[in-house]
């Protein structure tokens, strides 16, 4: 008796909703420092504002205790040049990314988090977070550092990139918020940023938003804001039937939406991926030998193990190598930063010829993940701590699969049969999809060494912010950007809320519980524009197909749009979600007219101009919708060493970060 | 036998977690903080939540960890999902699904944390 149907099954009425219903009432609030986004970013920029001494009130639509992205586990903390074990600096580490990333990255962003990433793991800690193997589970292990008791990832030699016991992060966060009087306002989907004056004295001054259980409306005043609103999914695939989608899929985009129609300035929108949407195999619980199961043997029906190989295609001889980096190579960077593999700091993998091998019957079908084949120590650490910390693991496939029995002591985990082009890449649970299914890339809004956009009032962090990112970054990113939107709100007056905004913004988001015409549910729409952007912004892209791209999402505002509707709060949270959509897909689509080059750096490619990063469009290319239209301009991949700021990424962060005036209590 | 009602099709995936009223209490901690509302509370006090919305579960199994109750809440995987998580006993040659009938016996090892 758990579901819908077996609850009217059994004779009951159909139940009334659960939660006071309070369409169009308002709510007024006012804060020093307003979080758009309770995730990872916004937790740590919350708890950062409040140890500065601002009042801060996070908003969040989900739940922030389990809210997020991050919000259901973690176990690879990236980028922690400055624990005591590490042997890449943080300078050294930012210039690897910026150049793996061809130059496409947010220089400030990549080198607060190499400042920052391990002081935020510490301030973790010190809420209750486990980060070393004080019981020495795996003593003795080569990814053990025997005196701190921290456990490493990847390259075991360099020591950045660590492992940690993160299944219970986001509930540690949320405790801390509460200790430290955070306000957090949860169910609450932010819908618009309130502004206040016209071109470049525009600011921003608060934000709007609707309760998703309830369907209030709220009028927020803040004297900062930051964006931490993750990336948008739900874009190109959408389909609630085959269900498992990696990314959380409340995550839609009403930061980009918001931002954009505010006039924030966007960088990488044009960027997208493969993806096989809902399509996908549970993560982590099929064979596979990707970031969280990295370095597992794979072995074909016969038992025949697939070799690894460095950067060079040479085979490795040992288990050991997998972790230690080749002849001459510097450091190697870990999976799950979402920055391409370089010849530089490419880590160790499984032989990518793989899918010709299977073909000429070399290895056979199916595949399996052998963990019997490793070391006790490192077998428990991938499916012990890693699968048991991960996000989406420790449930969906730890104790799921342990319950139905599997032992990886010895038991092999069968890798699904695909088309053999697809064992390219040993993340074989992400499954094949079709060449214009796409999942969104490094987009986000520009930033200067304050983690501030173009508007004064709104500064961003984690994944709202462009370019390579991940939990560590948005956790260090964060921790920065409430420092300084905490400074920022200091001697700023309160501003007042503009009553024509808040007037249209109600107008918006409760018109679906008035459709016009033929009313369309949610779920039909947001199909609707998945197939527009797979039809006119799939893998490949021209000017026409996008120019009609655009027509059309216009087309949709003006018709169907008008007919979504909504039977509850619920429903309204998902109708306002589609509206928000179609202002995404036209920065997306305006991006990627802009850009009049492919990129293989942004999975970018133009039909009309082929040619692949040629040198007058190695350029952020930011882009912002202006008074009259979207306005583009160039910016130059060094933005931040170039006046008004100074040559260097040191003195920049001395300049800015806020930490010499001793602002930052623990 | 219970009367036969005229119902829209039930969402596909249908489940997503399944509640044993047994050891569930009906405190709705679950519904507190399920991500997507999948959960809502029961009009009957103490009774199990209603899996209003499985269509939209992310399968994170928060639920299942924020719930004090161990056993209240299993979750469960779609079946487009679970038929693909294959595992061969290299001792014995033996096939097990997620979902067999005749599972194995639980492998009772605790994750590290
Ligand atoms: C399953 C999974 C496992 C991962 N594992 C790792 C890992 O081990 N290591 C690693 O480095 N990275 C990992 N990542 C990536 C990491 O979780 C993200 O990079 C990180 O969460 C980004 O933080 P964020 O704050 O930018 O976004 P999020 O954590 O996603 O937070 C955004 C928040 O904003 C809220 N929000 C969105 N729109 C609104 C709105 N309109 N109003 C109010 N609130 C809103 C969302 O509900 C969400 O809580 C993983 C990601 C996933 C999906």
């Amino acid at each position: 008796m758990s579901t819908w149907h077996e609850y009217l099954q059994g004779g009951k009425p159909v139940p009334t909703w659960p939660y006071p219903i309070r369409y169009g009432e308002e709510r007024e609030l006012e804060t020093d420092v307003l979080v758009f986004g309770g995730g990872i970013a916004g937790s740590h920029a919350a708890i950062s504002a409040r140890k500065a001494g601002a009042r801060v009130l996070v908003v969040e639509k989900e739940a922030t205790k389990w809210s997020g992205n991050g919000g259901a586990g973690v176990d690879h903390w990236l980028s922690a040049c400055t624990n005591p074990c590490s042997r890449v600096s943080p300078e050294e580490y930012t210039q690897r990314v910026l150049e793996d990333c061809g130059g496409y990255d947010c220089g400030p962003l990549r080198y607060v988090v190499a400042r920052e990433s391990w002081d935020a793991l510490l301030d973790c800690e010190g809420m209750g977070l486990r980060i070393r193997d004080e019981a020495g589970e795996f003593t003795g292990a080569e990814f053990r550092d025997e005196e701190t008791g921290l456990l490493f990832a990847y390259d075991y030699v360099n020591r950045c990139e660590l492992r940690v016991w993160g299944h219970n992060m986001k509930p540690v966060l949320h405790a801390e918020m509460r200790r430290l009087g955070v306000e957090v306002l949860d169910r609450v989907m932010i819908t618009s940023l309130l502004t206040e004056g016209e071109g470049e004295s525009r600011r921003v001054t608060g934000a709007t938003g609707l309760g998703t259980r309830t369907g209030e409306f709220y009028i927020i005043r803040a004297k900062a804001t930051i964006l931490a609103t993750g990336l948008p999914g739900r874009m190109w695939n959408f389909s609630t039937e085959y269900r498992s989608t990696f990314r959380d899929p409340n995550c839609t985009g009403e930061g980009v939406s918001a931002a954009w129609r505010a006039g924030a300035e966007f960088s990488r929108l044009e960027e997208s991926y493969p993806d096989s949407g809902t399509m996908a195999y549970i993560s982590y619980a099929v064979g596979n030998a990707h970031n969280t199961w990295h370095g597992c043997p794979i072995v074909d029906a016969n038992g025949k193990e697939v070799p690894w190989v460095d950067r060079d295609g040479r085979e490795l001889g040992s288990l050991e190598e997998r972790f230690t980096p080749a002849e001459g190579q510097r450091f190697m960077l870990g999976d799950g930063l979402r920055v391409p593999p370089s010849y530089e700091n490419q880590t160790k993998k499984l032989a990518p010829d793989l899918p010709e091998r299977i073909l000429s019957g070399e290895f056979v079908l199916p595949l399996y993940a052998d963990l019997s084949r490793m070391p006790e120590r490192e077998r428990r650490a991938i499916f012990g701590l890693m699968v048991g910390n991960e996000g989406r693991t420790r449930v969906p496939v730890y104790e799921t699969l342990t319950k139905a029995g599997f032992d990886p002591d010895q038991d092999m985990l069968q890798v699904p049969i695909m088309d053999p082009s697809s064992y390219g890449h040993s993340n074989f649970w992400s499954g094949v999809g079709a060449p214009q299914w796409r999942m969104w890339g490094g987009g986000g809004v520009v930033v200067d060494w304050d983690l501030r956009t173009n508007l004064p009032g709104l500064y961003a962090a984690g994944g709202a912010i462009f370019g390579a990112g991940a939990h560590s970054s948005a956790a260090a990113s964060g921790r920065y950007a409430g420092r300084r939107a905490a400074e920022g709100a200091r001697g700023v007056s309160l501003p007042g809320a503009d009553r024509a905004q808040t007037d249209r913004e109600k107008a918006r988001v409760y018109a679906p519980l008035k459709p016009e015409g033929r009313p369309m549910g949610w779920k039909d729409f947001n199909a609707g524009i998945g197939r527009l952007m797979q039809s006119y912004c799939g893998q490949y892209k021209s000017a026409g197909g996008l120019r009609e791209g655009l027509r059309m999402l216009g087309e949709l505002r003006e018709s169907e749009a008008a007919s979504l509707s909504a039977a509850n709060p619920h429903e309204l949270m998902r109708a306002v979600e589609c509206l928000g959509m179609l202002d995404v897909g036209e920065a997306v689509m305006t991006a990627s007219l802009e850009r009049r080059a492919s990129s293989d750096y942004l999975n970018f490619q133009r039909i009309d101009f082929p040619r692949m990063d040629p040198p007058e469009w190695r350029n952020l290319r930011p882009i912002k919708l202006g008074p009259s239209g979207p306005e583009s301009r160039d910016l130059p991949f060094d933005y931040f060493l170039r006046p008004p700021y100074a040559p260097s990424l040191k003195e920049n962060y001395a300049a800015h970060s806020g930490l010499e005036r001793g602002e930052v209590r623990r | 036998m219970s009367e036969t009602y005229m119902l829209p099709n039930p969402p596909g995936p249908n489940r997503a977690v399944d509640f044993d009223p047994a050891i569930c209490n009906g405190c709705n901690s679950c519904a507190g903080i399920c991500r997507s509302d999948v959960l809502m509370p029961n009009p009957e006090k103490g009774k199990t939540p209603i899996v209003l919305y499985p269509d939209e579960c992310w399968y994170c199994g928060t639920c299942v960890l924020e719930c004090r109750r161990p056993g209240a809440i299993t979750l469960v995987h779609p079946l487009n999902q679970s038929v693909s998580v294959v595992w061969k006993r290299k001792a014995t040659g033996e096939y097990f699904r997620l979902g067999m009938k005749r599972p194995p016996t639980p492998n009772a090892r605790p994750p590290s944390s």
